[in-house]
């Protein structure tokens, strides 16, 4: 249960504000049905049928995680995973 | 080396070695210095081959008015060119970019209209569609759909490195437009077998993600997440202190951004030396430090540096 999860602000209405929370899983998959558990709506704003939801990336230790294996991604104690919004450069 | 013109001296920037941060003579970081370019980044190679294209194609006649979203450096490679080829350029930049960035677009005869800070470079890219929306005859270039912005760096970018660097293992770039690591991604995946493509995203402070919806964020039509191998976030903190590193240990003054790729060079170099592997790694250097001094990213301590640039765009 050592899982370290930074909420980007727009979804910190499922956190109470809370800017971390703790989760715990062996798969990022897992990661976010225990955080939807916790947090009731939150894992739909993440995930949709297909995966990832487009413009949501998820980093593990700061590589996001769809060049991890995605939703299959491994994760254990001592992790951060960071969840932020699509944004663009330029 | 001489030139008929400055637009002529485009793109062939040296590749220098950064013996001082690599981890050992077998795991090895280079970097291209795209602040050797005219305007002093990279992004003069990609405007010059927008406007080119755009001619090309009829959609540019003198006078013609351009209009592009920018949080910089296109907008200043674009200004250069456009006051030399007799066309108005207005930008579409968040208001949270640094003093030098307008002042560089206006001396260069830009206009300029600002975008909310809050959503960063989401919003610049908002605005300018209203605006093109509105003003039909004014020719948006779009640099995150622009087909010439990838393929420019597929025909000069990655040619370059790969002459300049043929044992090449790794390239790590920025992800802006996506447009350097796509053209230049594709073409060395091309030519060299199991070469490693890596973004380095700059995670700005919260304010730049905004507030607006999730489904509402902004993935750029030129990415193709095929194209990468993997995708590091790079925090503020970490970004800052590459780029001291890079003034004290290499003697090389760059923006804020190289920071970010540096900090994932030096990351995949510590990995290839700890699995006993060889690493030839090549970071591309956007821009100079310059237009980052007004910033405070050099002056004072790293946690003053990085309290000074929370909520800028600084990439």
């Amino acid at each position: 249960m050592a899982i370290e999860v930074r909420i980007p602000t727009i979804l910190r209405t499922y956190t109470g504000g809370a800017k971390s929370v703790q989760a715990s899983g062996d798969t990022i998959a897992g990661l976010i049905a225990d955080l939807d558990s916790q947090h009731t709506g939150l894992g739909e704003r993440l995930v949709d049928g297909a995966g990832l939801r487009r413009f949501v990336n998820v980093y593990l230790n700061d590589e996001d995680v769809r060049f991890l294996g995605g939703l299959d991604a491994r994760v254990k104690d001592g992790d951060t995973v960071t969840v932020l919004p699509a944004v663009a450069g330029g | 080396m001489r030139f008929d013109s400055i637009l002529d001296s485009v793109g062939g920037t040296p590749l220098v070695g950064l013996p001082h941060l690599s981890p050992s003579p077998s795991t090895r970081l280079w970097a291209k210095l795209e602040d050797r370019n005219p305007t002093g980044s990279v992004k003069d190679r990609v405007a010059l081959a927008m406007i080119a294209a755009a001619e090309k194609e009829g959609r540019l006649a003198k006078g013609a008015t351009i209009l592009e979203p920018t949080s910089g450096n296109t907008g200043i490679s674009l200004a250069m060119i456009a006051q030399l080829r007799g066309y108005r350029l207005i930008c579409v930049m968040p208001e949270n970019t640094s003093a030098e960035r307008t002042q560089l677009l206006q001396m260069f005869g830009a206009s300029i209209i600002y975008s909310p800070a809050a959503g960063g470079s989401n919003e610049a890219v908002r605005v300018a569609r209203k605006l093109a929306g509105e003003n039909p005859d004014w020719v948006l270039l779009y640099q995150y759909g622009n087909e010439a912005n990838a393929r420019v760096h597929y025909e000069s970018t990655g040619p370059e490195l790969l002459a300049d660097l043929p044992e090449i293992t790794h390239f790590v770039a920025g992800l802006g437009t996506t447009g350097t690591l796509m053209g230049t991604g594709r073409f060395l995946r091309e030519h060299v077998a199991g070469v490693q493509i890596v973004a380095a995203e700059p995670r700005y402070g919260e304010l730049v993600y905004g507030l607006r919806n999730m489904d509402e964020g902004f993935v750029p039509e030129l990415y193709d997440d095929s194209v990468l191998t993997s995708r590091f976030s790079v925090s503020a903190a970490d970004a800052l202190r590459r780029t001291r590193e890079l003034v004290h240990e290499e003697g090389i003054f760059a923006g804020i951004s190289a920071g970010c790729v540096v900090h994932a060079g030096i990351a995949l170099a510590e990995r290839a030396r700890a699995l006993g592997e060889r690493a030839e790694i090549a970071l591309l250097i956007a821009d100079g430090g310059w237009k980052y001094l007004s910033t405070g990213a050099f002056a004072g301590t790293l946690a003053e540096a990085e309290a000074r640039i929370e909520g800028e765009l600084w990439a």
